[in-house]
C-alpha cells in the first residue's frame, strides 16, 4: 500500500468539469430578476477638492433609479488594516476630495448599463484642482502637496527591520557593494475584472455575490462601511477568474452596488470596463531600492543594509503588508548575520498599490538577486557557489523575525547546476542567469484584527457516506477547492468523488482569511484535516466497537476501508460504520470542526519554500528585444498535494514574473495611466512563452497538512532577477530597472563600449 | 430601431430583434443566455469571447451581431455531446489546461477552430492559433499540451 491514496495523483480539478464546458457561473454572468446596472463616475484629476456634485439631471433620465455620492454613505473610511485606524483612509466614495485619477465620486444604477452610462454624462462635478505629486520622491519633500490631512511629507507608514550589528559588521567587509534599483508598477490583469452584484431585501439582509479572493474580509469591511451587523451581510464566491492580490480588499464595485441596492432596495450589478481595471483598481507597488552588501573575499555575507521607497500611490490598501513583506524578503534566502531594513511608504496622487503575487517579494528578488551576481563577479566567485556558501538551511532562525523549518535551498541550488552545466554551449548573445528565493506559507501578522481562526473548516458526513466540505478558503483558480478536497479525502479516508465542497460564502462556511500569502494549502489545509480527523475519530469509535479489536491496536480508514492499521485486512466498510454511526447518534449526522491560527512561529509565517531559477535569454543587439528562451526551477514546497496545480502555478508564474521582467508596465502621464487596454499592456501571449522545466525537489515540513507548503507566489519572485542576471551574461550590460524594455538594453548597449573607457 | 436577426447557435435556430450596435456577444450572452463566452475587454484583444461562426474562431465582441445574420455561430456549450465532454475539454481537465477559467472557454474555442482547419498543427502553429487569446493564469504550456495531445489522438470523439 502506498503511503497516500490521493496525494500527490494527478487528478482532475473538482472545479473542472463545470469551467471546460462554459457552464460555470461567475459573478459576471449572474443576473437577478429586477436587477439594475450600475456605473461609477469616477475622477479625472489626479487630486482636487470636490466642491458641488450636481445628480439632478441624472436622476431625471429614463431608466434611471438611483444615484448615490459620498454624501449618501455613512462617511467612514476603510481599509484592511483595521488595528491601525489611521491606515484607514479610503471612503470609496469620495466626499470632500479625490487623491487619483479614477476615484469614484458617484454612482448609477439604471436599467441597463448603456443608460447608466448616459446618466454619468449628466452628473455634475465642480472640482478645485489641487497640485499633485506623483513620485514618492518628490512626495516626501517638505513643498510637496499633501494629499491626506495630518500626514506629514506624505509618509504613510515606515518599517524597520535590524538585527546583529550592521554597522559593525560593514567594517569587517572585504568588499561592500552600494547599488540602487528601481521596481517598476504592474497590472494585475484578471482575466475577469472586479464585479459584484448587491442584494439588499426589506428584511435588511444584505446578500453579495463577488469575485473576491476573501470573501469573509468583504463581508466585515462592508459591514463596516454599511453600519451592518456583520451577520447580515452575506458574501458569496462563485467562481472568480483570478485574483493575484488584487480581490482581497473591499472594491469599488462591491461597495457602489451595495450602497444603490440599500437606497433602492433591489439587487444591483456592477462590472468595472477593462479600462477601469487597469486604472482605478490597486497595483503592484513600484519601489525605489537602495542596497548596500558587504562580504568576504571568501563570498560570505556579513552585512545588509537596505533601504527602501514605495510609491504608495493615494490610498494604504496592503501596501503597508508590501513594505513590510519586501523588507523581510530582502534578507532571502540566506543567512546575513547582521542586516538592517528602513522601508518608507509615501502617499502619492496615483492609483493606489498594494498586495499583488509575490507581495514586495519579486521586487527584493530582482534588487537582491542581480547585486549579488554583481557581487559574485566582483569576487571572482561562481553565482550558484556564493548563494550555497550563504543559503539558508533547515531549522535556521532569522533573527527576531522567523523560523524555519524545512528547507531544500542546497538541493535546488545543485540541480540548478546540474542544468546549467548541460546547457553549456549557448548561442550568441545568450547567457543563462539565476536567482534563489523564499516565500511564506501564509502570514503570521493580523493588521484585520479577526477574532477568528486564520483557517477553519467544517466535515459533515452523510448517510450514504458522501462529505460536504464547509470552508472560508476562497478558489480563485489557483485550486484550492481540489487541494483541500484531497487533503480531505486523504484524512478522512475516502476518495476525492465523495467529497464536496462549499466554499467563499460566509452564510454557511466558517470564517478564513481568504487566499492571499499563499496561505490556504498550509493553513486552511490544517483546517481541513483537523475536521476531517474529528469526523474520522467518531466514525472509529463505532468501527473499534463493531471489529471488537484489543484496544492497543490503532485504526484508520484508506480507501473507504476502516481497519486495523497494523492488520489492515481486518476491518468494515466506511459505508456501513457511516450508517451505524448516524444510527447510533440518534439520527445526528457526523461533523468533524477543524480550525488552525499560527502560534509561536515567529514573525512572519508558520513555513517557508524555496528554489532556484535559472533563466536563459537571448538578446537581439540590433534592437534591444530580451527573448525569454527556457526558465527552469528547482522548487521545493513540501509534500506536493496536486502535481497538476504546481505546474500550472509555476508556468503561470513565468508567464506573469516574465512579463514584470521584461515588458509589463504602467507608464503615466501626470498620475494617468496611458496603457489601459490590453492592446496597450503588453504581457506575455503563447507566442512569447518560453519553455519552462520543473526540477521539484522533495522535502517535508511539519508544520504543514502531509508535509504540504506553499507553491503559489514565492514562483513569481525570482524570475525578474534571472532576466536580469541573465540578460548580463548574454551580453553584458546591467539593467537596474525594471522592466528591461529594448530602449533600455539598447541604450545601456550604446554606452558599454563608454563604461569600458 | 431594432432589426431582425437569424442565426443558428450551436445547431439551434433563433430569431431575435436586436439593435445595429448591439455585439454577437451581447446577443449570446445576454439575449440567448449563453454566459459560456466571456468577456475580457472591449476591444477584441483578450480573446475570452471567441466562438466559431460558420467554421472560423472569432471574436464575438468583434463583430455586430447583425453582421452574423444567416450565420451557424457554434459555442463552448455547444463542444460537448450531451454529456460526452469532447476531446479538447477532456485534454483540458487532464492536462490542467485552465485555473480561473475565465479565458477557458475562448481557448477551447479558438483550438477547436484550429483543429478543424489544420488537425496535425505542429506546436509553432498552435501557439500561434491561441495567440490571440490571453491566459493570466496557466502560462500558456499546459494549454499547448493539452491540444497537442489531442492531436496525437490520445483522446478519441466518440461518433
Amino acid at each position: 500500500m502506498s503511503k497516500y491514496s490521493v496525494i500527490g495523483q494527478r487528478v482532475r480539478r473538482v472545479d473542472g468539469p463545470e469551467k471546460v464546458t462554459g457552464n460555470a457561473k461567475y459573478t459576471f454572468d449572474i443576473v437577478l430578476p429586477n436587477m439594475l446596472y450600475g456605473k461609477i463616475l469616477r475622477s479625472p484629476h489626479p487630486h482636487a477638492r470636490i466642491l458641488n456634485i450636481d445628480t439632478s439631471k441624472a436622476e431625471k433620465l429614463i431608466g434611471v433609479k438611483g444615484v448615490v455620492t459620498g454624501k449618501d454613505t455613512l462617511g467612514k473610511k476603510q481599509g484592511i488594516w483595521r488595528r491601525f485606524p489611521e491606515l484607514c483612509d479610503e471612503e470609496i466614495l469620495c466626499r470632500e476630495k479625490v487623491r487619483y485619477v479614477g476615484d469614484p465620486v458617484a454612482v448609477v444604477a439604471a436599467v441597463d448599463e448603456d443608460t447608466a452610462e448616459e446618466a454619468l454624462d449628466l452628473i455634475d462635478v465642480e472640482y478645485e484642482p489641487l497640485p499633485a505629486v506623483f513620485d514618492p520622491l518628490e512626495a516626501i519633500k517638505e513643498d510637496a502637496p499633501q494629499i491626506h490631512d495630518g500626514v506629514e511629507l506624505n509618509i504613510n507608514v515606515t518599517r524597520h527591520i535590524e538585527w546583529g550589528d550592521v554597522d559593525e559588521a560593514f567594517k569587517k567587509c572585504d568588499r561592500i557593494r552600494e547599488d540602487q534599483f528601481k521596481c517598476s508598477s504592474q497590472a494585475h490583469m484578471c482575466m475577469e475584472t472586479h464585479d459584484a452584484v448587491a442584494s439588499f431585501d426589506y428584511s435588511g439582509k444584505l446578500t453579495v455575490w463577488t469575485s473576491t479572493q476573501a470573501s469573509y474580509y468583504i463581508q466585515a469591511l462592508l459591514a463596516g462601511m454599511l453600519g451592518l451587523r456583520e451577520g447580515d451581510v452575506r458574501v458569496i464566491k462563485p467562481p472568480t477568474g483570478g485574483g493575484f492580490g488584487s480581490k482581497f480588499e473591499l472594491d469599488s464595485a462591491q461597495f457602489c452596488a451595495s450602497v444603490l441596492s440599500m437606497k433602492i432596495c433591489k439587487p444591483v450589478k456592477i462590472v468595472l470596463s477593462r479600462e477601469e481595471e487597469f486604472t482605478a483598481t490597486k497595483r503592484r507597488t513600484p519601489m525605489y531600492y537602495y542596497l548596500k552588501l558587504g562580504a568576504k573575499k571568501d563570498g560570505t555575507l556579513l552585512a545588509k543594509e537596505v533601504r527602501v521607497i514605495t510609491d504608495g500611490g493615494a490610498y494604504t490598501g496592503m501596501g503597508a503588508t508590501a513594505l513590510y513583506l519586501t523588507g523581510f524578503f530582502s534578507s532571502f534566502p540566506y543567512k546575513y548575520p547582521n542586516y538592517r531594513y528602513d522601508g518608507y511608504r509615501a502617499y502619492t496622487n496615483t492609483a493606489p498599490t498594494s498586495a499583488m503575487r509575490g507581495f514586495g517579494a519579486p521586487q527584493s528578488t530582482f534588487a537582491g538577486e542581480s547585486q549579488l551576481d554583481m557581487m559574485a563577479e566582483e569576487l571572482g566567485i561562481d553565482p550558484v557557489e556564493i548563494r550555497r556558501k550563504n543559503g539558508m538551511t533547515p531549522d535556521y532562525v532569522v533573527p527576531g523575525q522567523a523560523f524555519i523549518q524545512s528547507c531544500g535551498l542546497h538541493e535546488c541550488l545543485d540541480k540548478i547546476e546540474e542544468h546549467i552545466k548541460q546547457r553549456r554551449k549557448l548561442p550568441p548573445n545568450h547567457g543563462i542567469g539565476i536567482a534563489a528565493y523564499g516565500f511564506m506559507s501564509g502570514g503570521i501578522f493580523n493588521w484585520f484584527d479577526t477574532p477568528y481562526a486564520f483557517s477553519a473548516a467544517l466535515v459533515r458526513i452523510n448517510i450514504d457516506g458522501k462529505v460536504d466540505l464547509f470552508t472560508g478558503a476562497c478558489d480563485i483558480g489557483q485550486g484550492s477547492d481540489t487541494t483541500l478536497s484531497m487533503i480531505c479525502a486523504e484524512e478522512l479516508g475516502v476518495k476525492l468523488e465523495d467529497i464536496r465542497i462549499h466554499a467563499g460564502d460566509t452564510g454557511i462556511c466558517p470564517a478564513d482569511l481568504g487566499a492571499w500569502g499563499s496561505r490556504e494549502t498550509l493553513m486552511n489545509g490544517n483546517a481541513v484535516k483537523r475536521a476531517a480527523a474529528d469526523a474520522k475519530n467518531q466514525l472509529l469509535e463505532f468501527a473499534a466497537a463493531k471489529l471488537g479489536a484489543n484496544i492497543v491496536y490503532d485504526m484508520d480508514i484508506k480507501d473507504r476501508w476502516i481497519h486495523l492499521v497494523d492488520r489492515p485486512e481486518r476491518g468494515v466498510s466506511y459505508f456501513d460504520i457511516v450508517k451505524e454511526a448516524i444510527r447510533g447518534k440518534d439520527g445526528e449526522v457526523i461533523i468533524g470542526r477543524g480550525h488552525y491560527t499560527p502560534h509561536r512561529k515567529g514573525m512572519i509565517s508558520p513555513a517557508y519554500s524555496f528554489g532556484v531559477q535559472a533563466a536563459e535569454v537571448g538578446v537581439d543587439t540590433e534592437t534591444g528585444k530580451v527573448k525569454l528562451v527556457n526558465v527552469t526551477t528547482a522548487h521545493e514546497s513540501g509534500t506536493v498535494i496536486n502535481p497538476v496545480g504546481i505546474e500550472g502555478q509555476l508556468e503561470g508564474a513565468i508567464m506573469m514574473a516574465g512579463g514584470y521582467g521584461f515588458c509589463e508596465d504602467q507608464p503615466m502621464d501626470e498620475g494617468k495611466i496611458l496603457n489601459p487596454s490590453i492592446a496597450d499592456y503588453k504581457l506575455i501571449r503563447s507566442l512569447d512563452m518560453p519553455e519552462t522545466k520543473i526540477l521539484e525537489i522533495d522535502t517535508y515540513e511539519p508544520e504543514g497538512p502531509f508535509g504540504a507548503k506553499e507553491a503559489g507566489e514565492g514562483l513569481t519572485n525570482p524570475t525578474a532577477g534571472a532576466i536580469a542576471n541573465a540578460v548580463y551574461k548574454a551580453v553584458g550590460v546591467r539593467i537596474n530597472n525594471l522592466p528591461i524594455t529594448p530602449e533600455k538594453v539598447l541604450r545601456a548597449l550604446k554606452e558599454k563600449p563608454k563604461q569600458k573607457k | 430601431m431594432k432589426k431582425e436577426l437569424k442565426l443558428t447557435v450551436n445547431g439551434q435556430p433563433y430569431e431575435l430583434y436586436v439593435k445595429p450596435k448591439t455585439l454577437l456577444v451581447q446577443v449570446l450572452r445576454d439575449h440567448i443566455g449563453l454566459t459560456g463566452t466571456k468577456r475580457g475587454c472591449s476591444d477584441s484583444s483578450c480573446g475570452a469571447c471567441t466562438i466559431m461562426l460558420n467554421g472560423m474562431a472569432v471574436k464575438s465582441c468583434s463583430i455586430l451581431a447583425l453582421q452574423a445574420n444567416g450565420a451557424e455561430v457554434h459555442t463552448v456549450e455547444g463542444l460537448a455531446k450531451g454529456t460526452e465532454l469532447h476531446p479538447l475539454q477532456k485534454a483540458f481537465l487532464d492536462y490542467g489546461a485552465y485555473q480561473c477559467g475565465f479565458c477557458t472557454s475562448g481557448m477551447l474555442m479558438a483550438s477547436r477552430a484550429l483543429l478543424e482547419e489544420n488537425p496535425k498543427p505542429t506546436k509553432e502553429q498552435i501557439k500561434e492559433g491561441i495567440d490571440g487569446n490571453i491566459c493570466r493564469c496557466t502560462g500558456y504550456n499546459s494549454i499547448i499540451r493539452a491540444v497537442t495531445a489531442v492531436v496525437k489522438g490520445e483522446y478519441k470523439e466518440e461518433k
